[in-house]
Parts: C-alpha cells; sequence; structure tokens
C-alpha cells in the first residue's frame, strides 16, 4: 500500500460570481521516503493541491469529491480532531515565506514547545531539550542562545532552517514544502535545500515538493507531476519528464527557460497566459495556447496515455501512440 | 573596452550611506551617564565604478542587500549619492537641478519589478502612457500623443483599443509590458530595469525578455539590467557586473564569466543554479552568513565566508584588477594567484 495515495480529487471554490474547479481529477500516489515535485505557473492549483492533502482549505474552499488516503485513512471524510492529530504530527508542512508562518510574538523555543507538547505528552523540559535538539540539526549556529530569540532576529535563511525544524518536529511520514526556498538568494537556496533533502533521506521522510522552478525539480525529486489550470497534465519520472517532455505545455515550458536558447536569441515562448479557473476552455484547457491543436482538442478532455514511465493529458500525445502501435502492429502482420 | 568610445552612462566610485537611526532627538543615547549622539549607518554601496557602453545590455547581479537596486535608483536620480558621481554622455547629472535634470529624464527610464505596483490603478493605460509623452513635450498636438501612446502599444502586443481599461483588468505579464510600453513612449536611450521579470512565470518571462530584446534591436537602447537571476543574465547581458555588500566583485563579458569565473564568490553563485541537467559537481557551500552593510567587514566584504581568505582579505581592500581577458575581478588570492 502506498504511504499516501489521492483518488479523482476535486477541489471546488464557491465564490459568488459561480463555483469555481480548482481542482480536478488528482490521482497520485507517494511511496515511503519518495520525492515527488509537484510543477505549475501561479494559478495552475499546485498550492491548493498541497493545502487539499491537509484538508487546511479556508472558506470558500471544499473538497467536492474523490479521497486522499493515508496510510488507508482517508483524510477528506476525516473529523477536524482526528485530522488534528495528523497534521503538523504525521505530515508537516512547509510555506514559502518564513515571516509569515513564524509567530512574531513568540520566541522560536516557545513555538516548538508548543507544538511538542500539543501532540505529545511530555514534559516542558523534555520538549525544550528535543526542540535544542532538532535546532542542531538544522545547523543553527548556537542554538541555545538562538531557541529564546523572536523570528525578527534572524535572517531569512535562518528562519527557514527554524521552519524546516519545526517540520520534522514531530518526525513526520511526510513533508508537503510548498515553494520552500522561493523567498530565498540561490547561494541560501542551494543550502536550505541540501539540508531538508539529507534529513528527509536519514530520517527516511517522503517529500512533496512544490514549486515553479524546473532546475530544483531536476536536482531534487525523482518523480514529479506537472499541472496546468487545476489539473495534472503529465506526470512520471522526472529524468523522463525533463529529457523527453510529451505534452506540448510541459515542452513550451521547458523551452521558455533561458538556458535551454542560445544566449542573445528570442526565447521560445509560449504564447498568451493561464486561462483564470472561472473562465477554463472547453476540451483541453491547454488548447487556446497550443500549437499542435486538433480538432478534438476544443470539444473532449484528454484522457491520460501512457509514454514510457509517463502519463500525458493530451490529444496529440494518444494520437501519436495510437498511430505507433498501428505501425508496428502493420509491420507484424507483414 | 575600446578607450575610443565615450560610455554612455559612467558611475565613479559611487557611495550611498543611509542613516537608519531617525532623526536628532531619536539618536541621543545614555552612555554611562552622559549624554552622546549615536548614528548608524547603511553602508549601501561601497565605491562602485562602473561604465554602461552605448548599445550594450549590462546586467548586474548579486543577492539581496548587495546594493543592486539602489546602483539603479541612484543612476536614475531617485537617490542622490553620498558620494561619486554619475554622468550621462560625458556630463554629470548626479548635481543637477530638478529644473536641469528633466532632459535627462526623457533619455532615461526606468523599468521596475512589480507592475501590479508600479501602475497608478486609478488611470486608464492610455492615460498612464499619455502622461510622459505629454509631460516631455507639452507643445505636442493630442492627435500626436494619441498616435505615440499607440504606436508603442502595438511595439510591445497590447491592443490599442484596451487603452480605456485600467491596470487591474490585465494580467502580470501585461502590466509589465504596458510598464516597458511607459518607459518606451519618450523614445528613451538608456533604460534601467530593476529586476523587470522576477515576479513572472517562466513561460511570460519569456515573452517579456523577447520584448525587451526586440525593443533593443529595433530602437538601439542601451540596458542597465539588475536581477537575482543569473540564468537571465546568461542569455540577456553584454557583460556582467557581481555585487556583494555593495561593492564590485567582478565584471566581465557574459560568455567570460559563465566560461571562467574568477571570483569565489561568483564561483558560489554559479554553482548554486539549479540546472536541468544531473551529474554535475556539487555546488560549492559557502561559510556562515552574509553580514549586514551597516557593519561592514574590514578587508574584503567577502573574507567571512570565502573558501580561500587569508589574513591579508581581513586587512586589505581589494582593487578591481584587469584579468586578460577583458574582465575585472577584485581578490587578493585572484591577484596572488592562489586560485
Amino acid at each position: 500500500m502506498a504511504l499516501l495515495e489521492v483518488r479523482n480529487l476535486d477541489v471546488r471554490f464557491g465564490l459568488r460570481s459561480g463555483e469555481v474547479q480548482a481542482l480536478r481529477d488528482i490521482n497520485f500516489s507517494l511511496e515511503r521516503g519518495e520525492r515527488l515535485g509537484v510543477v505549475g505557473e501561479s494559478g495552475a492549483g499546485k498550492s491548493v493541491l498541497g493545502f487539499s492533502i491537509l484538508n487546511l482549505l479556508s472558506q470558500p474552499g471544499y473538497i467536492a469529491g474523490g479521497e486522499i488516503l493515508f496510510e488507508g485513512q482517508n483524510l477528506a471524510a476525516m473529523s477536524p480532531k482526528q485530522l488534528r492529530s495528523i497534521r503538523g504530527n504525521r505530515i508537516s508542512m512547509i510555506f514559502q515565506d518564513p515571516m509569515m508562518t513564524l509567530n512574531p510574538v513568540l520566541t522560536i523555543g516557545q513555538q516548538m514547545v508548543e507544538c511538542l507538547l500539543a501532540h505529545r505528552k511530555i514534559s516542558r523540559k523534555d520538549a525544550r531539550r528535543i526542540a535544542l535538539q532538532k535546532l542542531k540539526q538544522v545547523q543553527i549556529p548556537s542554538p541555545e542562545t538562538r531557541i529564546d530569540q523572536y523570528p525578527h532576529e534572524l535572517s531569512g535563511g535562518m528562519r527557514q532552517r527554524i521552519v524546516i525544524a519545526i517540520g520534522l518536529l514531530m518526525d513526520p511520514d511526510i513533508i508537503i514544502a510548498d515553494e520552500p526556498t522561493t523567498a530565498l538568494d540561490v547561494t541560501i537556496q542551494a543550502e536550505i535545500m541540501d539540508l531538508m533533502l539529507e534529513l528527509c533521506e536519514r530520517n527516511s521522510v517522503a517529500l512533496i515538493l512544490i514549486t515553479h522552478d524546473l532546475g530544483i525539480v531536476s536536482q531534487v525529486t525523482r518523480r514529479a507531476m506537472v499541472m496546468y489550470a487545476g489539473r495534472i497534465i503529465e506526470q512520471g519520472p522526472t529524468r523522463e519528464i525533463i529529457n523527453d517532455a510529451q505534452h506540448p505545455y510541459t515542452q513550451g515550458l521547458m523551452n521558455a527557460l533561458p538556458q535551454m536558447a542560445i544566449p542573445g536569441q528570442r526565447l521560445n515562448q509560449i504564447r498568451g497566459s493561464m486561462p483564470p479557473l472561472q473562465n477554463i476552455p472547453t476540451g483541453c484547457a491547454f488548447n487556446p495556447r497550443c500549437d499542435y491543436v486538433l480538432d478534438v482538442c476544443h470539444r473532449e478532455l484528454p484522457g491520460f496515455t501512457r509514454s514510457g514511465g509517463c502519463k500525458v493529458a493530451c490529444h496529440m500525445v494518444a494520437q501519436m501512440k495510437l498511430e505507433e502501435e498501428a505501425a508496428v502492429h502493420a509491420l507484424e502482420v507483414k | 573596452m575600446s578607450a575610443q568610445t565615450e560610455p554612455l552612462v559612467q558611475i565613479k566610485d559611487l557611495h550611498k550611506r543611509f542613516s537608519i537611526s531617525g532623526d536628532f532627538l531619536d539618536q541621543l543615547k545614555f552612555r554611562g551617564g552622559k549624554l552622546v549622539r549615536e548614528r548608524e549607518v547603511v553602508h549601501a554601496i561601497n565605491g562602485v565604478s562602473l561604465d554602461v557602453q552605448r548599445g550594450e545590455a549590462l546586467c548586474v547581479v548579486g543577492e539581496s542587500g548587495c546594493g543592486k537596486s539602489t546602483v539603479a535608483r541612484t543612476v536614475m536620480g531617485l537617490l542622490s549619492p553620498s558620494a561619486g558621481t554619475i554622468s550621462y554622455g560625458g556630463e554629470r547629472i548626479d548635481n543637477l537641478s530638478d529644473r536641469q535634470i528633466l532632459p535627462y529624464r526623457r533619455k532615461m527610464q526606468m523599468i521596475f519589478q512589480n507592475p501590479y505596483a508600479s501602475l497608478n490603478p486609478r488611470m486608464t493605460i492610455a492615460q498612464t502612457l499619455e502622461e510622459p509623452v505629454r509631460f516631455h513635450n507639452p507643445k505636442a498636438p493630442a492627435s500626436e500623443v494619441r498616435d505615440k501612446v499607440h504606436e508603442v502599444m502595438q511595439s510591445v502586443g497590447i491592443d490599442p483599443t484596451w487603452g480605456k481599461r485600467f491596470s487591474h483588468e490585465f494580467s502580470g505579464g501585461q502590466r509589465q509590458r504596458i510598464s516597458i510600453a511607459r518607459a518606451l513612449a519618450v523614445d528613451p536611450e538608456f533604460i534601467v530595469a530593476d529586476e523587470p521579470i522576477s515576479a513572472l512565470d517562466v513561460s511570460i518571462q519569456a515573452q517579456v525578455l523577447n520584448l525587451m530584446m526586440d525593443a533593443q534591436a529595433s530602437r538601439n537602447l542601451t540596458y542597465l539590467f539588475i536581477t537575482h537571476d543569473l540564468s537571465v543574465v546568461e542569455h540577456f547581458g553584454t557583460r556582467v557586473a557581481v555585487m556583494y555588500l555593495g561593492t564590485l566583485c567582478e565584471l566581465a563579458p557574459t560568455k567570460t564569466l559563465f566560461a571562467t569565473p574568477r571570483h569565489p564568490y561568483t564561483q558560489a553563485l554559479l554553482s548554486a543554479i539549479p540546472r536541468l541537467e544531473t551529474g554535475r559537481p556539487a555546488h560549492i557551500r559557502l561559510q556562515g552568513e552574509v553580514s549586514t552593510p551597516v557593519n561592514l567587514p574590514t578587508g574584503c566584504v567577502f573574507h567571512g565566508r570565502c573558501p580561500h581568505a587569508n589574513e591579508r582579505c581581513s586587512r586589505d581592500i581589494p582593487r578591481l584588477i584587469a584579468t586578460g581577458d577583458g574582465g575585472q575581478v577584485a581578490c587578493h588570492a585572484v591577484e596572488e594567484g592562489r586560485i
């Protein structure tokens, strides 16, 4: 059994102007200790996905259908009380901006101890000892002084280390990291990423890494999912996606990177922009921006086609596979 | 760099300090029973000299707090330098009065990072774009202004019939196109772009970068491009200046810098970019934290994190020296041949 399995997840937001579907047919699974990347541009629904797993959606968002099975239990159907025993304990979350996640009026130590006492029946003294030990793990220099400081006394990189320490506090099975290094400089980003990977590996924690940066996904994850307008449009082994993307959107995203172009030449841009969720085109959501658009793309939502180790939601890819198979079949008959 | 061609913009030994200790009364402190005046100063730029050649795209890169935006703002005259000079086409412009600087304002335009904040939400796009044209050509007839606005909107790929709309009706990428149109509306020669694509998505970044390169080719523009994103620099820049804590570490033609980075900080910075391909050597780990520009370290500003630092680095400030391949680097270790 997979550690986490998401089946047909459907998340909606009831807005005054009507209901919008923020996520639709989301299907994926995560094994113990696995590292999964979720890539997409803003508005693709990748953060909503992270929030939905822990049912942290706030009004007017809600899970309209589907299952989120964590060790076989459905998180989507759990009572708030049951969920609290899992949130931050078995599955924890790391957010983008450490200044927003840390409470500015509590010391680092108070926040860590609070979290420990909420989940475990231990003394305050023991909790502090564990907190100190975690701070050492994330390589905070002189943790004995830092533990009694407030978030504003620390630098951005240091704060994100603290957030990671809090994420790891309860020895969770899964960490969901939503753009954990986007607010940081590249040299600090590299350090924090290294640290997070090392800690996940050592404690065999599974990681769901949500990011817009294909470079990070390539360096860090083993499997990846690409999202567009609330749907997973391609998922599979990271190397396959990076080296041989099938979906025209993934290809476009990759080719738009400056490192893929000849310096000084024009970049390969994708025309247009992602549609707002209220206004998703019928058929394939990518059809207005796609260079390979077929008639069927305007009418039908594409299903998933297997291509190598990947699953791709694209009519064009499906058709190519069919033609390929027909050709192979014709050869065999001869 | 040839000696005959005069640089378009010349920054000489620029210093910029900001006081962070408030007004006179805030600065008074009791120390040992005596009333003393204490001032704390942020040293944002410490002796930066840069020449921007006509027609090039000079990129300034560095991490947050290194002073790259301050350089941009000082060049534009939005901040006045604490010391040093800025010249445009051979004329000093940092000491001009508001009236005297007006003709230069038309030649130098700026594009800001966040198109959500840099466009006035209460003005329509047409108003936003007409304002600079009218301001700089007060005698221009209305039809001419309208034609100009029409032309720039078309050149950035915004439908001119959308002029009556407000900025909130546009997406981030479109807004950034509008800010570019606003800069282009007065036919400038020189554009300072401060992180123009950092707030945009990857597919939109490509659109905006292409637009900026097209504009450069068709209007013969010179760019001073401020960014923290090195992969953009590799693509866009003619030359690159790397800054750290308000000082220039290295200045080199883009190809040279990416092929053979000399300064240890540049090396670390380049190795930290997450690349698509795997199997690269691990990134260079820097020790410690970035020091604050309030208490600048003595000697080389980078010595606290530098793997090659020695006793001299903590004592003497390194000077920029030519590297022979068109670049300049400020590092004792390079000078002494230790790296």
